[in-house]
């Protein structure tokens, strides 16, 4: 690699804009600029001088904030256009047939649906697109971070003191002008600026005066926090490190808690509750009033038991662990497990009575309760009556080839078919009982099955997360939230004071932001000492707009 | 006086307090011939205490509403869009202790005052809160958010000062036309706050039997005259406006012709202004602004960038995503309001990454923040109102 040789006998490495060593512009674009490029110092950058082979051409593409910037807008409409209908997961069913997903669009959305659907902008966020272009960002975030940071380090770690005098000049803020005693001037200057935080380096008549250079490093802190991010959403790839199931649980009932071998749920009770005039203060009646019910509050209480270590698999020897009320905002945890209250069903069928009755004379023979979790074959109701449940159907859809079908083995609507054997009918008579439905299918029968009373329960519907990936999300969290306050409300401020032989003092200032305020510091420090006045060389109402891309960065 | 009623007198002394500070700091930038002169120091020293007041006013309102309902006042689009306002306002006078300038209050102080009336149009009444919602972690994340988003605001006023200033009003240009939308636009939200009010007041209702979306009846009441019907609409009321046209169930076409009305009034205000000042509005404006220093208003859009791009980070974000975690069992979840929150936060990283290594600054930078704002009004306004998603709460 080729170097270039600086005034002052300084080698730099190719593609330096501003010498390392004592601040003389060096490159002809440099040069030609009224102000000194200040970003890394003028220190080269990786991208800047390596060009030739395959890797560096691909690392000069994510190292480019153009590009970086452009994957941003790209991932930024992308996201938009994603929210213009709702995605695949939010609908019912959840995407998961596909024929149904493309029905329930164009059935609610139209043609407009249907394109939208067929583009596979309903499931955009998983889209194999969507997810390069984040990944493209992640590749951006470390390449530019090395690309950058690194020079940028160095270049200020090992920055001279006294710089050229024609470095100070190209500064934003310089002053420079004749003072009766310089050593007197330099002396309270730096009085003024060490009690003002500066850290204060002296050599050959000159002065550096730095403070807050670690602001500096916050962008590559906060890219930092962003990769550790990427990285842990990845990982949720890898199995085990990310259970994400969901369960109905009735009332009363006991299941194995789905994704979480060796644990148990017991269902004690779903309360649901609203908010009524009377169960609220009196402020919130008028609310009440104009919008009616308003859900207060859905919880299931329940017991959570895990088979003890060793036991087989299959066992049913479980010990309690804790009774606990699941409510929305409070899952129960357990073991890196979470256990949140999502749904609920009210009211679920949970057992029917029908009472056998004579058609002609109402005269009943006894009643049946069928339990829809367990229905029995044969009810026995003494006296020579009896009914044989031959068939039951929880969820009945209708008829099929003459034949009864169920379409989810949920109890939502149960239908029975019975044989109903009486004194007056020893061989049996076959009903067929569904909700405020009879049928007959054998003939006309002497006695029917009628409906006393349905038993109801509440349905709970958790979801079980466990989500090993969390650590390393939250440390990228709080390590970007570092890095950015870090670079956003810290600044790097420098000055330079340099005095010559013959009584000239020369001031120059620079800031990564807030020149407002630095302006403030140099005006106390200048006030104190004695230095002579400076100016804002970027003209105070210049348009500041440069012509697109003509800094290439 | 209960505390409801003290709540809201509060909130009614601080929006006057925000109408007299705004004449004041109109008086400080008239008043002088540049930033820095005497008569503005005086007029913007009356200026800034008018507002300090108001927002004392309005924090007042915040607590004592606080208070009477015992949750913190941002459960609703009411609520939420009142503190937004008053932390606009707290921010401006954040801004103008940083700076000095009267020129970010006289600007700052009329949005915040439409945003309040805005909010005011919304039912007001204290409502509970439903189990989605029963987290400290409510509280948390919409103020912190919504903090981050009134200090990200003042870079659109400090933006929208810029190019009132130099954008050159005489030349027919594509930046003279934006600026004027822009205009346009507040226009409009004052036309939705006439139209409403105006409605109210001659207490106008019109009821409709519709099937919704899931192909159930329900019940709608209209305060406008319907210009579109739900779904198989049936009128309930005698003597209303027939719709003039009937919408699919996925529209709400009672927010179709509440948003319809507010057009037709804003656009017959706004061409009331050009007609009786033969002005544009921008034009209007600008003597306002031409004291203004660019670089000065360049700085300032900047750094309250700076200063809210990690207040909005915590609390749109990081909040956000440690109460989904909480509350819907995942951290994140593409729900239109979190990825609207994503899609801001991506805008202003890129507006920074401008910034710092394209030189995107002054018309460039000020265009960029005033479309910044337009997100996250974009997120305020049409995301709950339009978008159906986990936060539709108003």
């Amino acid at each position: 690699m080729s170097s270039i040789k600086c005034e002052c006998g300084h080698l730099n490495p190719e593609g330096t804009d501003i010498c390392q060593n004592c601040g003389r512009p060096l490159s002809t674009e440099e040069k030609s600029k009224k102000l000194a490029d200040m970003r890394y110092d003028g220190a080269a950058i990786r991208s800047k001088t390596h060009k030739r082979t395959v890797v560096d051409k691909i690392w000069n593409f994510f190292s480019s904030v153009k590009i970086g910037v452009s994957i941003i807008i790209a991932i930024l409409v992308a996201s938009a256009i994603g929210t213009i209908l709702p995605q695949v997961f939010y609908i019912p069913g959840g995407g998961a047939n596909e024929a149904q997903t493309a029905r329930y669009y164009e059935d609610n959305y139209g043609i407009f649906g249907q394109i939208y659907n067929a583009l596979g902008l309903s499931d955009l966020y998983g889209s194999w697109w969507f997810m390069t272009l984040v990944g493209m960002l992640g590749i951006s975030l470390v390449v530019v971070s090395l690309d950058r940071g690194i020079p940028l380090y160095k270049s200020l770690k090992n920055q001279r003191i006294d710089r050229h005098p024609s470095f100070l000049k190209r500064q934003r803020l310089y002053g420079e002008g004749q003072v009766d005693d310089p050593d007197a001037v330099m002396k309270k200057a730096a009085e003024k600026l060490k009690s003002q935080r500066y850290n204060i380096r002296e050599k050959n008549g000159a002065m550096l005066a730095e403070k807050g250079r670690w602001a500096r490093w916050g962008p590559y802190v906060n890219h930092l926090g962003l990769i550790l991010f990427l990285f842990g959403v990845m990982l949720r790839a890898l199995p085990g490190f990310y259970v994400d199931e969901s369960m109905w649980i009735r009332e009363g009932e006991t299941l194995a808690v789905k994704g979480a071998p060796g644990l148990y749920l017991e269902n004690k009770g779903f309360t649901f509750d609203v908010y009524t005039q009377e169960n609220t203060d009196e402020v919130f009646s008028e609310a009440i009033d104009r919008v009616g019910s308003v859900a207060s509050n859905y919880q299931t209480d329940v017991a959570l038991y895990e088979t003890p270590e060793g036991e087989l698999p299959g066992s049913t020897n479980a010990d309690l662990v804790k009774e606990y009320s699941i409510v929305v905002n409070k899952p129960l945890k357990h073991e890196g497990f979470h256990i949140f209250q999502m749904d609920f069903k009210l009211d679920e069928l949970s057992a029917m009575t029908f009472a056998l009755e004579n058609k002609e004379t109402g005269e009943s023979l006894g009643e049946l309760t069928v339990n829809l979790d367990d229905p029995q074959k044969e009810y026995d109701l003494g006296n020579g009556a009896k009914v044989e449940l031959l068939d039951y159907y929880p969820d009945f859809s209708g008829f099929e080839d003459g034949e009864p079908q169920t379409a989810t083995p949920v109890p939502n609507n149960p239908a029975f078919l019975f044989k109903m054997i009486t004194p007056e009918a020893p061989d049996g008579e076959t009903s067929f009982v569904a909700i405020r439905q009879t049928l007959e299918p054998l003939g006309e029968n002497t006695y029917k099955l009628a409906f006393q009373k349905a038993d109801t329960r509440d349905v709970s519907g958790l979801t079980i997360r466990k989500d090993k990936t969390i650590p390393v999300i939250v440390l990228g969290g709080v390590i970007f939230m570092i890095g950015v306050v870090q670079g956003s409300y810290f600044n790097h401020r420098r000055f330079w004071i340099r005095k010559s032989d013959d009584g000239k003092i020369q001031v120059a200032g620079h800031t990564s932001k807030n020149w407002v305020a630095l302006q403030r510091e140099l005006d106390a420090v200048t006030e104190y000492a004695g230095l002579p006045a400076y100016t804002d060389q970027r003209d105070k109402e210049e348009q500041t707009d440069k012509p697109e891309g003509d800094s290439n960065s | 006086m209960n505390l409801v009623d003290l709540s809201g007198n509060l909130l009614f002394t601080a929006f006057i307090a925000y109408l007299v500070g705004t004449i004041l700091f109109g008086g400080a930038v008239k008043g002088s011939k540049n930033e820095a002169s005497a008569s503005n120091k005086r007029w913007g020293r009356l200026g800034i205490i008018v507002t300090i007041i108001g927002f004392l006013a309005h924090l007042g309102y915040f607590i004592t509403r606080w208070m009477a309902s015992g949750h913190a006042p941002v459960s609703n689009m009411f609520e939420f869009t009142t503190a937004f306002g008053m932390l606009l306002v707290g921010a401006a006078i954040l801004f103008y202790f940083l700076y000095q300038s009267p020129l970010v209050g006289l600007f700052a102080l009329p949005i915040a005052i439409v945003i309040l009336g805005y909010a005011a149009m919304f039912p007001r009444d204290i409502q509970p809160l439903i189990p989605a919602l029963q987290s400290y972690w409510l509280t948390i994340h919409v103020i912190t958010a919504a903090l981050g988003e009134a200090i990200l605001a003042i870079s659109a006023v400090a933006g929208l000062i810029y190019l009132l200033k130099n954008i050159d009003m005489t030349k027919k240009s594509k930046e003279r036309a934006w600026l004027e939308f822009f205009m346009y636009t507040i226009v409009l939200v004052l036309g939705f706050i006439v139209i409403t009010v105006g409605f109210r007041a001659a207490g106008y209702e019109a009821a409709f039997d519709y099937v919704d979306k899931n192909g159930a009846q329900a019940e709608v009441v209209y305060h406008m005259p319907a210009l579109f019907g739900m779904n198989e609409y049936s009128p309930k009321t005698e003597g209303t406006m027939q719709p003039l046209a009937e919408m699919p169930a996925i529209i709400n076409a009672k927010t179709l012709t509440t948003f319809t009305w507010s057009i037709i009034a804003g656009t017959i205000l706004y061409f009331l202004i050009r007609l009786i000042t033969r002005r544009r509005i921008a034009e209007l404006v600008k003597p306002l602004a031409v004291k203004a220093n660019s670089q000065l208003m360049d700085e300032i859009g900047y750094r309250s960038v700076l200063i809210g791009f990690p207040v909005f980070t915590l609390g749109a974000l990081i909040f956000a995503m440690i109460w989904a975690h909480e509350a819907w069992s995942r951290f994140w979840g593409w729900d239109p309001k979190e990825v609207w929150a994503l899609i801001t936060w991506l805008f202003y990283a890129a507006y920074l990454h401008l910034r710092l290594s394209r030189g995107w600054e002054g018309r460039k930078s000020a265009w960029l923040a005033v479309v910044g704002f337009a997100i996250i009004m974009f997120n305020l306004v049409a995301v709950n109102l339009v978008i159906a998603g986990l936060h539709s709460y108003a």
